[in-house]
């Protein structure tokens, strides 16, 4: 009887099947639904780590810094992420501002944070205090964390509003395409797969 | 029983969170043994839950289409556009291909999310045999393409905080934003409260 580690249930029909190693570009599929059971992680632990403190140094930037600028008869008006917030809260659509609050702010920000503290500790193969509620978070985060929808929204409103005004890009705007690629980049890896890369620490 | 073996047939269960394989128990209340995550068989009262929040959804997605979303002001005019007459100006003004775009994601993927989940839960419901693998795919394809429906929110919070310039420009949001918004939440928990593995239960064959 094989243990559990070595079993795989497909998270979308429930077949079982027993792990098989991956080799770099393979992916495993269901063959009964065809879901994804498995990918190869490409990168290693310490690639990951270093991806997920470049996104939190861009992420900082994507807050501070103005989105894009637009100029209308020698007049500009700029805004920050924080800036649209404030604009929803002030016009009434207050849902809409804790909407925008929570999944261009809250949801990454805490991804970050919690994936960055569990792969801190999982470089040397230990599990991160509070290890087990961290990736049930990270799991619970995932869905509603919307950077690069965000990205493509940018550029539906240069683009609108582009036909009155002056668009000029600011800072905002690069660094929220650079998330943009580190999330795809992030796409493939299953933080999952740290559960069995890392060990209990001895008390 | 079928060639390849499932998690249920053999006394087994896999935590939905961590993928942890363990046995499975009749209590209600088992966790994961390695994560501490709820374990279920089958999500708890999927079917219901996945009903009651499409049903929330759709009713909300009307005041979100009828409702304008966001106005333009200017020295002489007042513009209130909704969902769909934004899509139609921004074809007008020249980026066709973005009004496609805004056009998927506002419009064409809520749609498909009603008319998929009504699908799936009705076929649920009724035991259906038929293409389990197409709706187990049409499933995934839903849980995909959800969040970009937010799109249009994004949109209007921006034009609202970068249009600004006191009377002789102004972009405000309206009610219907809020409606949308709402609709894309809703409807992603909807899709979360969903159990695929229920598509491939209670049946005969295994194609």
């Amino acid at each position: 009887m094989e243990t559990a580690q070595d079993l795989i249930v497909c998270e979308h029909c429930d077949t079982v099947y027993r792990r098989e190693v991956l080799t770099r570009g393979q992916v495993a599929c269901c063959v009964k639904c065809g879901a994804v059971l498995e990918r190869h992680q490409w990168i290693g632990l310490d690639g990951q780590f270093a991806l997920i403190l470049a996104a939190l140094i861009v992420f900082v930037i994507a807050n501070a810094t103005p989105i894009v600028s637009l100029g209308l008869s020698g007049m500009s008006s700029a805004t920050t992420l924080w800036g649209a917030v404030i604009a929803m809260w002030n016009d009434d659509s207050q849902v809409v501002s804790v909407l925008t609050v929570m999944t261009l702010f809250f949801f990454p920000l805490s991804q970050i944070l919690i994936f960055g503290w569990v792969l801190w500790f999982a470089r040397d193969g230990r599990r991160a205090p509070g290890f087990a509620r961290a990736m049930v978070a990270l799991h619970y985060v995932k869905p509603w964390s919307m950077i690069e929808v965000f990205m493509l929204g940018v550029l539906v409103a240069v683009v609108k509003a582009s036909t009155y005004f002056d668009v000029i890009p600011g800072a905002g705007i690069w660094s929220f395409a650079v998330l943009t690629v580190l999330i795809t980049i992030f796409a493939s890896h299953d933080p999952r797969e740290l559960w069995n890369v890392t060990r209990e620490t001895p008390a | 029983m079928s060639a390849l073996p499932r998690a249920d047939e053999l006394g087994i269960v896999g935590c939905h969170v961590c993928r942890q394989v363990s046995q499975a128990s009749d209590d209600p209340h088992a966790r994961c043994p390695r994560c501490g995550a709820g374990l279920h068989r089958r999500k708890r009262d999927s079917l219901a839950r996945t009903w009651a929040l499409l049903i929330a959804a759709l009713l909300l997605y009307l005041p979100a289409n009828i409702f304008p979303i966001m106005r333009t002001q200017s020295l002489f005019t007042r513009d209130d556009n909704t969902i769909l007459s934004g899509v139609v100006e921004l074809w007008r003004a020249g980026s066709p291909d973005l009004a496609i775009i805004v056009f998927t994601a506002s419009i064409v993927v809520p749609v498909l999310k009603f008319l998929v989940m009504g699908y799936l839960l009705i076929s649920v419901q009724r035991s259906s045999e038929w293409g389990a693998r197409q709706r187990a795919k049409l499933f995934r394809l839903v849980e995909v393409v959800g969040y970009w429906s937010m799109l249009d929110v994004f949109v209007v919070a921006l034009l609202s905080a970068l249009v600004h310039f006191k009377v002789l420009s102004r972009v405000e949001p309206l009610p219907g934003v809020i409606f949308f918004g709402l609709v894309v939440v809703l409807t992603m928990l909807s899709a979360m409260s969903f159990d695929p593995r229920l598509i491939w239960d209670n049946r005969d064959s295994d194609d």
